[in-house]
């Protein structure tokens, strides 16, 4: 009833072309913004936040990130963890290097310079695809995490190998370190996050995501019209690269505050990213969201109803959220090779003719 | 002769063994990717179930025990008997078949004809299933794997390198061992493909799947044979490993180690994976050995990964794999 297009008249190109053509779309845009800006601060304490919101966010990025390069360019990537790790350090070295910047600038730049590492290791794909490809990013996130763990200069030197944050501040606020408030570290990443999702989805509807796309829908066709394949590909990594080095960042910075690189940034920090994209839908901006809201729920979900609710042992839940991540994986695959996001455009098509379908 | 070569030498005969073992999980790899195309992922996950299995089973020890025990609030743990090695193998070796009968039924004949990428993320997805299948069934703690394989240091070759060079080179009894079976597992499998009619069918399929559907192979049974294949030679690696430094999770990170050797010698090529798994091997021990000390030692973690991209931006195809032409 609600869900039409009629009535709905466009007099300008602008309006033709915005991202929600549909009014109760925008409507609903809107009113998600709201939410989450106006009103979650408020009501939010540390569990919530730290179990559930951080993480979203965070991964959302990350998801957003790898979700171009696989999901749109087709060049499937398991190096995700390497780049958040990147990420991570270079807004470690920058924070301790110049404190009194605001943090803002320092995760931008921090991105930047993992969009650097992630060019230099794109340059193979274009030479190998597929998953020789994918297997030459494993070759990053060995490397990368290897590199953060033996080089001294690297964790500033100190005795442990970890890195903690300091506390920083965005506009007087401290939103990294032990004293940032909760709804502090949550309006942050949720900034962030916004802008990251308006500008990823605007790049991948202009020309520069049609180019992505027709790489990886054929790549050889795609350079026959002039698509250039080494601008479109290594754009690709660098624009995802950029996405993984913030949230790399944001998950150091001000989700974890200290991180060691192997158990942060690991392989399964890459698998698990790739699953985000996998079940939430690739080549689809909400499906990054849908996928990493489903996969940092699950787990919550699981603990509470075995650990809290039965009262199993936390390993056998644990046991049983892999068998249920891989048979959803596999389900996904199967029935629906692109996620909650196609399930969510197939409701939006029978929406638009309820109740009177015919 | 100076000590440094000495023990140089020793170093590259331990990267030839180690090697070894990567070649063993490598060529699953390559069995399944040659006749099906499906780039298995899970190879190592199933290396690492089927040791499992056979622990489970030779210790007696009653599956998914600790989830009945949550779940009923009762106390088992054991059966109370323990099998021989040879019939726990047997055992095992049944429900690896079972496995890849299942995996073909439930999983791959739904995805016939989908692009490559996403069947091989189906796999990734099969290995986190088994991971937590395995681990819930028969517990997630390290296992001791004894089937009667000679362990320990080889005393023969201590003797006779200390009698020409004054100084006694360690090699495993275990290494011997697993490159024996190795060589023995590849011949029966050049064999095995050459010479018998399921073999010729079974290359047949890797060939061409519609020509070989059209006379009459079934496709559905050679890709569960394919499977088994793989199952059984991830058995003989689980074995191998498992004996060596237990039956842990790690074991599933040996397939990650496996990726780089198929790379360097190409996915569709048996004699490929051996030789790519011997390069890797003596490759990582001898760049541990000469330039890790420099840089900060543990370059085993990634000196392979970044040895197989390099050689991959002069060769994409591997060293025996097929030219890659592409059509449009």
């Amino acid at each position: 009833m609600l869900y039409r297009e009629a009535g709905d008249f466009k007099t300008t190109y602008k309006e033709d072309n915005q991202t929600f053509p549909i009014k109760f779309d925008r409507y609903r845009y809107y009113f998600v913004l709201i939410v989450a800006f106006l009103i979650i601060p408020f009501w939010i304490n540390d569990y919530w936040v730290n179990a559930i919101f951080l993480p979203f966010l965070i991964y959302s990025i990350a998801a957003i990130g790898l979700n171009i390069l696989v999901g749109y360019c087709g060049q499937v990537s398991l190096g995700t963890g390497g780049f958040m790790a990147v990420g991570a350090y270079a807004v470690y070295k920058l924070m301790t290097a110049f404190p009194d910047v605001s943090i803002m600038i320092h995760v931008v730049l921090a991105g930047a310079i993992t969009a650097c590492v992630g060019v230099l290791f794109g340059l193979p794909s274009l030479r190998i695809k597929g998953f020789y490809l994918a297997v030459a990013t494993l070759a990053a996130q060995f490397f990368l995490v290897w590199i953060f763990n033996r080089v001294p200069w690297f964790y500033n030197y100190s005795a442990s190998g970890q890195i903690n944050a300091p506390e920083r501040t965005f506009f007087g606020v401290p939103v990294t370190g032990a004293n940032a408030d909760s709804w502090a570290t949550y309006l942050f990443c949720l900034i962030i996050l916004t802008v990251c999702g308006i500008v990823a989805r605007n790049l991948t509807r202009g020309s520069i995501g049609r180019k992505w796309m027709a790489i990886r829908d054929m790549d050889i066709a795609a350079e026959i019209i002039g698509v250039n394949p080494l601008s479109a590909k290594l754009s690709a990594f660098a624009v995802s690269s950029f996405f993984i080095g913030i949230s790399g960042a944001l998950f150091f910075g001000v989700y974890l505050g200290a991180v060691e690189v192997g158990e942060a940034f690991g392989i399964n920090k890459s698998f698990l990213v790739l699953f985000m994209i996998i079940i939430g839908g690739l080549g689809s901006i909400f499906g990054s969201f849908a996928g990493a809201a489903f996969l940092v729920l699950l787990p919550v979900l699981l603990k509470n109803l075995f650990v809290a609710g039965l009262g199993w042992q936390p390993d056998l839940a644990t046991h049983l959220e892999f068998m249920i991540v891989g048979g959803l994986i596999i389900l996904f695959l199967v029935v629906e090779p692109h996620g909650i996001a196609q399930l969510w455009r197939l409701a939006k098509e029978k929406l638009r003719l309820w109740p009177f379908p015919y | 002769m100076p000590e440094q070569v000495i023990f140089g030498m020793e170093v590259f005969l331990n990267g030839l063994m180690a090697g070894v073992l990567y070649a063993l999980v490598a060529l699953g790899f390559v069995l399944i990717y040659k006749a099906s195309g499906i780039f298995n992922y899970a190879q190592g996950v199933m290396a690492l179930f089927s040791a499992m299995t056979l622990v489970g089973m030779m210790n007696g020890q009653v599956p998914f025990s600790h989830l009945i025990n949550a779940v009923f609030g009762t106390d088992i743990h054991h059966f109370g008997w323990h099998l021989p090695a040879l019939i726990g193998i047997l055992l095992t070796m049944a429900i690896m078949v079972l496995l890849a009968w299942l995996v073909q039924k439930i999983i791959f004949k739904h995805l016939v004809n989908q692009e490559p990428i996403i069947l091989f993320m189906a796999t990734i997805g099969l290995a986190y299933f088994m991971e937590g299948f395995g681990d819930l069934m028969w517990g997630g703690e390290i296992k001791k794997l004894d089937v009667g394989i000679p362990q320990g240091i080889n005393l023969w070759i201590d003797e006779a390198t200390y009698n020409i060079f004054d100084y006694g080179f360690f090699i495993d009894n275990l290494d011997i061992f697993a490159t024996i079976v190795a060589a023995i597992l590849v011949l029966a499998l050049v064999a095995f493909s050459q010479y018998t009619k399921q073999g010729r069918a079974m290359r047949a399929v890797a060939d061409d799947h519609q020509a070989a559907l059209s006379v009459g192979v079934s496709l559905n049974f050679i890709w569960v044979m394919v499977w088994s294949l793989a199952g059984f030679v991830a058995l003989v690696a689980g074995i191998m490993w498992g004996t060596k430094s237990g039956v842990q999770f790690s074991l599933s990170l040996i397939a990650l180690k496996a990726l780089p050797v198929l790379m360097l010698g190409g996915f569709t090529s048996i004699p490929g994976a051996i030789v790519g798994g011997l390069i890797i091997g003596v490759g990582e021990k001898m760049f541990e050995f000469l330039v890790g000390p420099l840089i900060g030692g543990a370059t085993e973690n990634w000196f392979a990964y970044v040895l197989a991209l390099l050689f991959l931006v002069f060769r994409p195809q591997g060293l025996f794999g097929e030219k890659i032409i592409e059509r449009v």
